[in-house]
């Protein structure tokens, strides 16, 4: 048990390796809830030393700005930069792709500098680093990953959710478009929130009958608004029992018998 | 009567020349009305961009025929015109063929490479037409793809076979007439493609062969003046400016949006923030976000003008796929024509004056605004760096900071935000909850 909120790290007179941003849509969503218990088991595994704001932190402000709220983004934003610099902060892992793009490329400009990962990166630092040992056991249950748009073609990163995935023995599977022409899972921008404009089909759907089409045991997410989507898309296509929608670190930490 | 050819030559080149310059200064400051953006990066790194993108064409092979089809007549296009720049010394000097008692074996290497290029144009431009207009792919016939757009397409690749076959009776007579050794037409060249044309042509008188052999000049060059002069209003701009797209577009991380500058200093002011950045030098612009062009940044203004509307962003863009109203690609039109818009006004008037139209309503609506995700496939589709989310994410801006016009929903998710500092209406202590047996 390696794992504070961050006052309590104060309190103590130390500080923890990293800084966990759990982000609004994993700590407050029931079923993403279970992304954030996964990949603290992860660290708590690895040996790592993690510290979380608890109710000091809020959203990034991610949301807002999308929506074309600069004001209400930069209000957040600040707050969080004055918050995350009162605790000294240094580095920061987040399971929230938005997260993960807007304090490491949109916070510097405001003041916030700090060395940001998301999960997935830091859990392949880990395994590279030999803290975390994957299972050595074969599985081969096929799985697809989907890439977060602000994870993959926002900022370059493919490679580390597949390695994880293929270094936990599963048999990784590739949708027809995948990587950097993957298919957004319709929640970013603000669509999260709102209802679709008018058209022929929901954009969850598509992509969720693309990835089943892979008849695939689990679709891998990265991001916890992919989940909602993607869920509800094979819920639509009635293969809830047969397809499970999990994140990457959900897998692992299955995988490694930890919940 | 020798000179008589080269004043008609010289009037032509300078007239095609001096419309052309003006059209080109008219383009430019039709794009500099747009507002200043940053420029991140060292111009190392920019001139790699533009090697990679542009001039490597890096992105064009993720569609495989289209780029091979492109390939054949870019190079094409910078083969064919070092015959070009032989023919317009004999235009200006009234000589013929002038480079070939120069260059020696060069000059037969050279014909060569015009012959093959002059054939592998005419099948690529056929492939384009036939795509286009026959396959019917259905990036080339959506709703934006009506009217001027495919005309447009059209005359350009009409006009690219239009000019090889120029040059290809220009070459097939002057052989006929070297062999026959007419003056002035001097022992030069191999040509590999028209040689096959020889017994079409031998029939013909030394007049007849002449008239086809001038006749055919005059259209290649006159062709290639004229094709000048069209592309300033064409799709075909892309030709230029895909060099400076590339060279100016971002290299920070495509879903990186900067903040807004003035929105900072109040936002600081307002939380009891030191205020810094004043006085640098750039002035922050008055209104939050855009509502026309001339609030986009000048480098919008350069995606716009540099669109050939080859329809990939619109083709994988998520919106369009599930059948919303959203086309990146009429994003980018749009700009395009309301900018045309302004540019007439400037040639008419000689400058700009606001006319009570703007890119938001008049040309975009909300709707399509609001079906964007931002997941940056349309960024990521495009040949030369246009950025279609930059448009939108401005105009958004606009809509929800200037106008007060943001979907009730996302009013919702506003409040909320303000409110609790998360998306939804549940209390700060609920972030508390799935850490119970994990924290101690």
């Amino acid at each position: 048990m390696a794992g504070k909120l961050m006052n309590a790290w104060a309190a103590a007179g130390e500080k923890p390796d990293i800084l966990y941003w759990v982000g609004c849509a994993v700590a407050l969503d029931d079923r993403a809830q279970r992304i954030a218990r996964a990949f603290t088991k992860l660290l708590d595994a690895a040996g790592v030393r993690w510290g979380v704001l608890g109710t000091d932190e809020s959203c990034t402000g991610d949301p807002a700005k999308r929506a074309g709220n600069d004001f209400l983004f930069q209000l957040l934003a600040h707050q969080n930069i004055q918050t995350l610099n009162a605790y000294e902060v240094k580095e920061i892992v987040t399971t929230c792709p938005h997260c993960f793009n807007t304090l490491k490329n949109e916070y510097p400009q405001l003041g916030g500098t700090y060395i940001v990962w998301h999960h997935t990166q830091y859990l392949y630092k880990l395994v590279k680093e030999g803290k975390l040992r994957l299972p050595d056991t074969a599985n081969g249950e096929a799985v697809v990953f989907h890439d977060p748009c602000y994870l993959g073609r926002g900022n370059g990163e493919y490679e580390a959710p597949r390695v994880l995935l293929r270094k936990a023995q599963l048999h990784l599977q590739e949708a027809p478009r995948s990587r950097d022409f993957s298919l957004c899972c319709g929640a970013g921008g603000g669509q999260m929130f709102k209802e679709p404009e008018p058209g022929r089909k929901d954009i969850n759907i598509e992509r969720t009958e693309e990835l089943l089409a892979l008849a695939p045991k689990r679709i891998a997410v990265g991001c916890p608004f992919c989940m909602t989507m993607l869920t509800d898309g094979v819920k639509h296509a009635g293969q809830q029992k047969e397809v499970r929608v999990q994140d990457v670190a959900e897998i692992l930490a299955e995988r490694l018998g930890l919940v | 009567m020798n000179w008589i050819p080269q004043i008609a030559f010289i009037l032509v080149l300078g007239t095609a020349l001096a419309i052309f310059i003006y059209h080109v200064r008219l383009l430019r400051r039709t794009i500099l009305l747009g507002r200043e953006a940053p420029l991140p990066g060292t111009s190392a790194q920019r001139w790699r961009q533009m090697l990679e993108i542009a001039i490597l064409q890096g992105r064009m092979k993720d569609r495989p025929a289209a780029s091979i089809a492109h390939w054949v007549i870019y190079v094409g296009f910078l083969v064919i015109n070092i015959e070009v720049v032989e023919i317009l010394l004999d235009g200006l000097l009234g000589t013929h063929r002038i480079l070939a008692p120069y260059i020696g074996i060069l000059y037969n290497i050279m014909t060569t490479g015009v012959e093959i290029f002059l054939g592998l144009v005419f099948v690529a431009a056929v492939i384009f037409l036939w795509r286009r207009n026959i396959l019917k792919l259905p990036r080339f016939h959506t709703a934006e793809m009506r009217g001027w757009p495919p005309l447009d397409a059209n005359i350009i690749l009409w006009t690219e076979i239009a000019l090889v076959v120029a040059l290809f009776f220009m070459n097939a007579s002057d052989q006929v007439l070297q062999q026959r050794r007419v003056e002035p037409y001097i022992q030069a060249g191999t040509f590999p493609l028209s040689q096959w044309a020889v017994p079409l042509l031998s029939g013909l008188s030394d007049d007849a062969l002449i008239l086809i052999e001038r006749f055919s000049w005059w259209a290649h060059i006159i062709g290639i003046l004229a094709f000048l002069n069209y592309i300033p209003f064409s799709k075909h701009l892309h030709i230029f400016l895909s060099f400076p797209n590339t060279y100016y577009a971002p290299i920070t991380p495509p879903a990186q949006q900067d903040s807004l500058p003035q929105v900072t200093s109040v936002v600081r002011e307002t939380l009891g923030l030191p205020v810094s950045g004043q006085g640098d030098g750039t002035e922050a612009p008055s209104v939050l976000g855009a509502k026309d062009v001339t609030e986009l940044t000048w480098k919008n203004l350069l995606d716009a003008y540099t669109c050939t509307e080859c329809g990939r962003c619109t083709s994988v863009c998520p919106a369009h796929i599930t059948g919303k109203k959203l086309s990146p690609r009429k994003i980018m039109m749009d700009t395009r024509d309301r900018l045309e818009e302004i540019k007439r006004t400037i040639h008419q008037k000689g400058k700009w004056e606001p006319d009570g139209k703007s890119l938001l309503g008049d040309y975009i609506t909300p709707e399509e605004l609001w079906a964007c995700t931002t997941c940056g496939a349309c960024v990521r589709a495009c040949p030369v760096l246009i950025n279609p989310v930059s448009i939108i994410q401005q105009l958004r801006q606009y809509l929800v900071m200037e106008a007060s016009q943001a979907p009730e929903t996302i009013n919702v998710l506003f409040v909320n935000m303000e409110n609790n500092g998360s998306p939804w209406a549940l209390p700060s202590e609920k972030r508390l909850q799935w850490m119970e047996n994990i924290i101690t």
